[in-house]
C-alpha cells in the first residue's frame, strides 16, 4: 500500500508571495552571506521550532583539543556584547520557550521551541550569538567544570558508556570518530579560553550554518525576519576540511574494558560506507535494511532468535547510521542472558551474521520492514522537532534534505540479493572491532578505580 | 524592550490558546471503561492508550508483580506465541508498547488510521487482554529479564540513589518498593500470581482509554469497544493508603565506586488533584523546575560549576508523590554542593520567590502552553492523565488562568506547609570517606 506523503516543493523566495501555503511545503533559500535557510510549514499547532546547525563537531577536532565543539556549545549561553551571561535562556524562558543545544560528531545545533508568533525573538538572539559572543574567562572557568561533571556523569561512571568510548577509539585509527564528542578528560583539564575563541572565530559564521524552521509560520514573512537578523552578518573564510579518511583495517581488533559493573557487555562494529561516502548509492540503503532485518522491531531476528529463541541475550541490538558525514560502523551490542557468557553471545551474533551472508532474506521479512518504514514516515509528522532534525542532519553532513523524501522509495527498492551482497562485503572479520566490558566487583568500601588502558584519565 | 514585546504577545496568546485547547469527548464503554477522545484528522494515524490502575502500588507482598503482569501479555495470546504477536504488530506497521510504574500499568498502540491496519492491530491488543496464555517459557525468560534489570540498577549510582530515596520517603507505604521488585520477590513470582492480579485489576471499570487520531466519534467508540469491550466489568481498585509525613530527618549513605556522588533530598510531595497543586508547581518552577533559569541550577551550576544537572521537581501521583531535589558532583565537592543546595531551598521556603521571579515563571508556563499540546502523542498523554487521575475535563482550558491566579503569598504558604526542611530524606551515593 502506498501512503500519500507530504509534498516537498522547493520554491524560490520570489514565488512565495502567491496563495496560501499548505502543510508539508519546504522552502529553501540562501542568504547573500551564504547561510542556508529551510522552512517547512506545519500548521497543526500554533508553534514553531527553530534550529541553527553549524558544520562543526568533534569530528572536526584534533588531538589535544578534543571536546572544543561541545565546550563552545556550553559557552554559547554565556553572553554577547548585547546580552550578559544566561540572558539568552532567560529571555526564551520568559517567552514561554524551550531551548537547548546539542553537539555530535558532525554538528553543533542550537534550538528553540516557541509559540509561533514569538519565533522572531529566538531568531534575533541566535543571529546575535552567531558573531558576537564575548567568551569571558571567568565564565569559562566555571563552565569547563560543569563540562567535566557532565563527562563524569555520562561517561566515567557509566560502564557501558566507558566501553563505547574505548570501542570507538579502538575501531577508528586515523578517522576523527576515534575521539569522544565530550572530549578526553585530560584535554578538558587543559583547555584554554583562547582555544575556544579561535574555534568560535573559525567555524561560527553564516556561511557555515543552516537554519531550519518547522511550524505554523508564513514562509515569506519568516524569511524576511531571518534576513533582517542574519542578513547583516559577515561571512568568514571557512577552512578546508581535510578528509581524514580511516586507514584500511587489516584484521580483527579486540579490546577489554575493565570497570566496576554488575553485567558484562559486548560491542561489535564493522566499518561501512555511508550515504555521503558510498561508491554505490544503493549500498547504504541495503545496509539500512539489513539493520532492519536484524533489529527493526520486536519481531526482528535478534529479538526473535537471541532474546527469545536461544535466550542467549538479555538484550541485543544492531544499528547503522546512513546519514553520517564519514564512514561509520555497522554495530551490534548486547548483554548476555542469565547463565550465558560473552562468548556465547558473540557466537550467537556471529551465527546471525553468517546467516545473512549465506541466505537470502525471506520476502515476508522484507515486507514487514517495509510496512514499518512506510508507517514511520507517517508517524514522524507528529513531531516538528524530528522533522527539523532530519533536515538539519542531512544538510550539515553534505547531503540534501530532499533525500528524506527519497528514503521510502530507496528502501522499497532494496532486494534480498542486495542485502546479502552488503553483508558479504562489509560484515567480515577484517573490518571488525570487538569490545568487551569485564565487570570488576562493586564492593562496599575502599574501591579504587582501575587504571584505564589508553583512554579516560580519572583523577 | 523585550519585556514590553513579550507582555503584549502573551495577552494575545491567552485569548488564542483558549480556542486551541483540544475539546475532549468522553464516554463509558458498555462494560464500564472510561474513554477520552480527541479527533485529530490531519495525519492518517491513531494513538491509543489503555491505562489500568494496576501499577506497582498494587503489588502487595509480591514486589515486581505489576511489572511482570504488564510485560507477560506480549508472551502469548489466544493461539499466538510471542513471535507471532510481534510479527503481526510489525507487519501492520503498528507500534505497541507497555510500561508499568507505581500508579499505572500502560499499553500504547500507534497505528495508521487505515482500518485494514488499525482494526487487526486493535484486535490483537484486545486478544492480549482477553486471552493471555502466560506460557511457562516466557514467564521464565521474563523473570530472568527482571533479575538482569535489578543487576543493571546496581551499577548506576543514579538508580541506586532513586531506589533508596523512595524507600526512605515511603517507609511502609506501597510506593516504597521498587516497581522492578527484589531478587527474592521476583524469583518467587508465579503465573498464578499474574492470573490473579489480572482478574482483579485488568478489568473495565479499572481502565481508562485515551484515543487521539484521524477517526470520528463512531469509529472511536468502535475502537474502544474492540480493545476493552470484552474485559469483565470488575471494580475499580480500592483507594491507596494516604502518605504519612516524615517524622524526622533521615540520611542514607551508600558506598559506590563512582567518581561523582549523587545527592537526592526530599519529602513526600503532592497528589495530582492536590489543592496546592498550582502554587507548588509554580513555586518549584522558580526554585528548580525551569532548567538553567531556576535558582538551584543558578546557585549550583551557573555560579559555582559544581554540577551538570541540579534540579527539583514534584512527581504528582494518586497519593502524594515525592518532591525530589537533586544533583551530582565530584565526590570531594559533595559537602559544599549539599550545603549550597540546602541553603538555597531553605531561603526559598522561608522567604518565597520575588514578584519578578513569579511573573517570569508565569510567563514561561503560560507562554509555553501551546507546546504542551502540539502533537497527537502529547494530547494522548494528557487524556490518559486526565482520565486516570479524574482531573476535570476542562483542566487544559483553565490551566493558564489557574497559573496566572497563583499569588506570592500562596507559594510561600504552600512551601512552608509542605516542605519541612527539618524532616527531609537525604541520600548520597558515592565513595564514602
Amino acid at each position: 500500500m502506498q501512503m500519500k506523503l507530504s509534498g516537498v516543493v522547493g520554491l524560490l523566495a520570489a514565488t512565495l508571495s502567491f496563495g496560501a501555503h499548505s502543510a508539508g511545503e519546504v522552502h529553501e533559500s540562501k542568504l547573500d552571506n551564504g547561510m542556508k535557510v529551510i522552512i517547512k510549514v506545519d500548521r497543526r499547532a500554533p508553534v514553531a521550532v527553530s534550529q541553527v546547525w553549524y558544520r562543526v563537531g568533534s569530528s572536526y577536532e584534533h588531538n589535544g583539543s578534543t571536546g572544543l565543539s561541545h565546550a563552545l556549545e556550553h559557552m554559547m549561553f554565556k553572553g554577547t556584547k548585547k546580552h550578559p551571561p544566561n540572558e539568552f535562556s532567560r529571555i526564551i524562558s520568559e517567552n514561554g520557550g524551550k531551548e537547548n543545544a546539542f553537539t555530535g560528531d558532525d554538528y553543533t545545533t542550537y534550538f528553540q521551541q516557541l509559540e509561533a508568533s514569538r519565533l522572531p525573538i529566538a531568531l534575533e538572539l541566535e543571529a546575535d550569538r552567531m558573531r558576537n559572543l564575548t567568551l569571558p574567562a571567568g565564565e569559562f572557568d566555571k563552565e569547563i567544570k560543569v563540562v567535566m561533571e557532565e563527562r563524569r556523569m555520562r561517561t566515567e561512571d557509566s560502564p557501558t558508556a566507558l566501553t563505547h568510548e574505548q570501542f570507538m577509539a579502538a575501531a577508528f585509527t586515523s578517522s576523527p570518530y576515534h575521539n569522544p564528542v565530550i572530549g578526553w578528560m585530560d584535554d578538558l583539564e587543559n583547555m584554554k579560553i583562547q582555544d575556544l575563541k579561535a574555534w568560535y572565530q573559525t567555524w561560527y559564521a553564516p556561511n557555515n550554518a543552516t537554519l531550519v524552521i518547522v511550524g505554523d509560520v508564513d514562509p515569506v514573512a519568516t524569511l524576511a525576519t531571518v534576513k533582517k537578523y542574519f542578513g547583516p552578518l559577515k561571512p568568514s573564510k571557512i577552512p578546508e576540511v581535510k578528509p581524514q579518511r580511516e586507514v584500511e583495517q587489516r584484521g580483527i581488533r579486540r579490546i577489554t574494558v575493565k570497570a566496576p559493573a554488575e553485567l558484562p557487555y559486548l560491542m561489535m562494529g564493522y566499518k561501512t560506507p555511508v550515504l555521503a561516502t558510498a561508491k554505490e548509492a544503493w549500498e547504504p540503503y541495503a545496509l539500512e535494511m539489513l539493520a532492519g532485518v536484524l533489529d527493526g522491531g520486536n519481531s526482528a531476528r535478534l529479538s526473535k532468535n537471541l532474546v527469545r529463541g536461544k535466550e542467549v541475550a538479555a538484550s541485543a541490538g544492531a544499528g547503522y547510521d546512513l546519514y553520517s558525514r564519514m564512514d561509520q560502523l555497522f554495530s551490534f551490542d548486547g548483554t548476555p542472558a542469565q547463565g550465558k557468557t560473552i562468548a556465547d553471545l558473540e557466537a550467537a551474533l556471529r551465527e546471525q551474521i553468517k546467516l545473512v551472508r549465506e541466505t537470502l532474506v525471506a520476502p515476508e521479512e522484507l515486507e514487514r520492514i517495509k510496512s514499518q518504514v512506510v508507517a514511520a514516515k507517517v508517524y514522524e509528522r507528529d513531531s516538528n522537532f524530528y522533522q527539523a532534525m532530519q533536515i538539519g542532519t542531512l544538510e550539515t553532513n553534505g547531503l540534501s534534505y530532499k533525500l528524506v523524501e527519497e528514503y521510502l522509495d530507496r528502501i522499497k527498492a532494496v532486494t534480498p540479493e542486495q542485502i546479502q551482497k552488503v553483508a558479504q562485503k562489509y560484515l567480515v572479520d577484517d573490518r571488525l572491532t570487538v569490545a568487551v566490558l569485564e565487570p570488576l566487583p562493586i564492593e562496599n568500601g575502599k574501591h579504587a578505580m582501575p587504571a584505564m588502558g589508553g583512554g579516560g584519565h580519572v583523577r | 524592550m523585550f519585556a514590553r514585546t513579550a507582555l503584549a504577545l502573551s495577552l494575545a496568546l491567552t485569548a488564542f490558546v483558549a480556542d486551541a485547547t483540544p475539546k475532549i469527548q468522553t464516554w463509558e464503554t458498555p462494560n464500564g471503561a472510561r474513554v477520552f477522545f480527541v479527533p485529530a484528522p490531519e495525519i492518517p494515524m491513531v494513538d491509543l492508550q489503555v491505562v489500568f490502575d494496576a501499577g506497582a502500588a498494587r503489588d502487595g507482598d509480591k514486589p515486581g508483580l505489576a511489572v511482570m503482569t504488564n510485560s507477560m501479555l506480549n508472551e502469548g495470546a489466544g493461539k499466538l506465541d510471542a513471535d507471532a504477536i510481534a510479527e503481526k504488530f510489525d507487519s501492520l506497521g503498528a507500534r505497541q508498547g507497555n510500561t508499568a510504574e507505581r500508579d499505572m500499568s500502560m499499553f500504547s498502540l500507534r497505528s495508521l488510521s487505515d482500518s485494514a491496519k488499525l482494526q487487526p492491530a486493535a484486535e490483537l491488543l484486545a486478544l492480549m487482554f482477553n486471552e493471555p496464555t502466560l506460557p511457562a517459557d516466557g514467564f521464565g525468560r521474563m523473570k530472568n529479564q527482571m533479575l538482569i534489570n535489578i543487576q543493571a540498577q546496581k551499577q548506576s549510582p543514579d538508580e541506586i540513589a532513586s531506589e533508596a530515596f523512595f524507600r526512605a520517603i515511603y517507609g511502609n507505604h506501597p510506593y516504597a518498593s521498587d516497581p522492578g521488585g527484589t531478587e527474592e520477590s521476583v524469583k518467587a513470582l508465579t503465573p498464578e500470581d499474574v492470573r490473579r492480579f489480572m482478574a482483579k485489576f485488568y478489568v473495565a471499570r479499572n481502565a481508562v482509554v485515551a484515543i487521539v487520531g484521524a477517526l470520528d466519534r463512531p469509529a472511536a467508540e468502535a475502537l474502544a469497544n474492540t480493545v476493552v469491550g470484552k474485559l469483565a466489568a470488575g471494580e475499580r481498585a480500592p483507594a491507596l493508603p494516604p502518605v504519612e509525613n516524615l517524622d524526622k530527618a533521615e540520611t542514607v549513605k551508600i558506598d559506590h565506586p563512582s567518581t561523582q556522588t549523587h545527592v537526592l533530598v526530599g519529602v513526600p510531595g503532592m497528589t495530582r488533584g492536590d489543592p496546592d497543586y498550582f502554587a507548588l508547581y509554580v513555586g518549584n518552577h522558580i526554585l528548580g523546575g525551569n532548567g538553567l533559569v531556576s535558582r538551584i541550577s543558578d546557585e549550583i551550576r551557573e555560579k559555582r560549576g559544581l554540577s551538570y544537572s541540579a534540579y527539583s521537581y514534584f512527581m504528582p501521583m494518586r497519593e502524594r508523590g515525592p518532591y525530589t531535589i537533586g544533583l551530582q558532583t565530584r565526590t570531594d565537592k559533595t559537602n559544599e554542593a549539599l550545603t549550597v543546595l540546602r541553603d538555597t531551598v531553605k531561603t526559598f521556603v522561608e522567604q518565597g520567590p520575588t514578584e519578578k521571579e513569579l511573573v517570569a515563571s508565569k510567563k514561561n508556563i503560560t507562554g509555553g502552553f501551546a507546546l504542551r499540546v502540539d502533537s497527537n502523542k502529547k494530547i494522548a498523554d494528557y487524556l490518559a492523565l486526565i482520565g486516570f487521575y479524574g482531573l476535570p475535563l476542562d483542566y487544559l482550558d483553565h490551566f493558564i488562568a489557574r497559573i496566572n491566579a497563583v499569588t506570592l503569598a500562596q507559594v510561600r504558604d504552600a512551601f512552608k506547609r509542605r516542605v519541612d526542611l527539618n524532616k527531609t530524606v537525604t541520600v548520597t551515593v558515592g565513595k564514602q570517606s
